[in-house]
């Protein structure tokens, strides 16, 4: 407690001996969207497409693990929008009471890429001494991915988790290290094989294992242009785009 | 003289070093206020993700540090004297790493040992031996980033020491290791045992090129960073993140008295 008034105290100090720097009156025109790492190139585009159908606002995008984006907005970054690749990151938020509305953007299938020193079948991920990298369990992606694989028998998945060699932080590292060469096999979307190099192959998940990964998309902030976008991505035009770069669209179905 | 001494300093020097110098305590006391309050803390810190970060984490770095060390001294030793065309260039390729992002260090490492690298790829092809995903790989990135701390540090304690000594001690019989062993080394201990220090503790805190490089599994590539990195993509947000890295730090302070002591102790016996 004291220290946390010892550290207005330092702000204060700091604010005064720095001059006042911005006056909190100022219109916001620029809306930061956080969102996971499998919708970079899908909402890139969605970005563009909004910034030209709105001029004057500006659109920041981060990407990065839906776990990794979820802590720092409970550590208050200032983010107006949110999408998650689950559910259960949104359903934390607003547990904290910091989403203003929420609903479904689109869904999202698993696969297997696989590259060079690659395998041929689902069932190979449990060849002994494959080198197998998923998203950590703490990632939308590793969670469905362990999902998908306690689907198949349990006796099957304790085989292929032997077989781990990396917990990435986010689904587009995992993918990268199959690019890399330097895994064997790795489970990912199947919208990230679209912005995967060639020398990546993939491998369907038989149906019976599918785990169908649900996106939502979270307003934080009371923001009109936060407010549009989220709009702008769930409109037709967004579930376009969604769908060519590899996602079901699910629309504004909330 | 003595009145600018006793004159205490402007005011607005005096803010400019409180708002300085907040700024870097304040991080500290964020850490202990939240690792202290937390409930979780004690779990997360005796948790085997934690323990397994720890150890991989102390004898990872403790090798990369030997390594560098009984590598490092000899180039050192033969930068600080030799000359020839060129030597410019190949300090500052020593250096490079220094001013690297350890990102680039990471993906430089990977276009060098990984499985379709320069020399990664025969290595897989003739020997089926791959570096990536192995505490091998961790050790080769603290020793990328970390190494060239200490050469630094070596060169600059070797140029300190007057030639004149060492002449002094062949003139009367002693070999050049012996003469190196017993003027040189004392004499440069204090900027080996520095160099040293921060080679361990730039190895001990690597993170982007081990995460590229090494890939980030328990108890074989998560070192502590990786741990803290993981943690804090747990549901229960900064709770163990803050944990393991009041832990580290703790161990991190430890270390660098030890290296204190070692600078000093080992100037005293000269």
């Amino acid at each position: 407690m004291s220290l946390r008034v010892v550290a207005a105290g330092a702000l204060a100090v700091a604010t005064l001996g720095l001059g006042a720097c911005g006056d909190g009156e100022e219109r916001t025109d620029t809306i930061t969207v956080f969102a996971a790492a499998s919708l970079t190139e899908a909402f890139g585009e969605l970005a563009a497409a909004f910034e030209a159908e709105h001029p004057g606002v500006t659109v920041r995008l981060s990407f990065a693990g839906s776990a990794t984006l979820r802590t720092q907005v409970l550590e208050g970054a200032p983010a107006d929008v949110f999408a998650s690749a689950s559910p259960d990151e949104v359903a934390t938020l607003d547990a904290a009471g910091l989403v203003v509305e929420e609903r479904a953007l689109a869904t999202n299938t698993l696969l297997v890429a696989t590259g060079a020193y690659g395998i041929d079948a689902f069932e190979d991920l449990a060849l002994p001494g494959l080198r197998l990298v998923l998203a950590a369990e703490e990632v939308p992606a590793g969670r469905y991915a362990r999902e998908s694989l306690a689907l198949a028998g349990s006796d099957f998945a304790e085989r292929v988790l032997a077989n781990v060699r990396s917990n990435e932080t986010n689904v587009r590292a995992t993918l990268a290290k199959v690019e890399l060469g330097e895994a064997d096999a790795a489970i990912v979307y199947a919208s990230d094989l679209q912005a995967a190099d060639e020398s990546v192959r993939a491998i369907a998940i038989p149906e019976r294992f599918q785990v169908a990964a649900e996106y939502r998309i979270a307003l934080l902030s009371e923001s009109d242009g936060a407010r549009a976008f989220v709009a702008f991505a769930t409109s037709p035009e967004g579930m376009a785009t969604l769908a060519r770069h590899g996602f079901t669209a699910v629309g504004a179905t909330p | 003289m003595t009145a600018l001494r006793a004159r205490a300093p402007h005011a607005g020097l005096a803010l400019l070093i409180a708002v300085f110098a907040m700024f870097f305590v304040l991080p500290f006391a964020g850490l202990l206020e939240r690792g202290i309050g937390g409930s979780g803390t004690w779990d997360a810190i005796t948790s085997d993700t934690a323990l397994d970060a720890l150890v991989l984490s102390l004898w990872t770095s403790a090798v990369a540090l030997l390594i560098a060390v009984v590598a490092g001294t000899p180039v050192a030793y033969w930068l600080t004297h030799a000359r020839f065309p060129g030597k410019g260039a190949v300090e500052a390729l020593i250096d490079l790493p220094i001013v690297l992002p350890p990102t680039i260090a990471g993906v430089a490492l990977l276009t060098a040992f990984g499985r379709k690298g320069l020399l990664g790829a025969p290595l897989d092809d003739w020997f089926g031996l791959t570096l990536g995903f192995s505490t091998v790989a961790v050790i080769m990135a603290q020793l990328f980033v970390g190494a060239p701390f200490f050469v630094r540090a070596a060169r600059a304690g070797f140029a300190g020491v007057d030639a004149q000594y060492e002449r002094v001690a062949h003139t009367l019989g002693a070999s050049r290791l012996r003469a190196f062993a017993r003027i040189v080394l004392p004499l440069s201990w204090p900027s080996l045992a520095a160099g040293a220090a921060l080679c361990w503790a730039r190895a001990l805190g690597e993170l982007g090129a081990t995460l590229i490089f090494a890939g980030n599994l328990q108890g074989e590539t998560q070192t502590m960073p990786l741990a803290i990195l993981s943690a804090f993509e747990r549901a229960d947000g900064l709770t163990a993140a803050v944990a393991l890295a009041i832990l580290l730090l703790a161990v991190a302070l430890v270390a660098l008295a030890a290296f204190w002591l070692l600078s000093t102790r080992g100037r005293g016996t000269v």
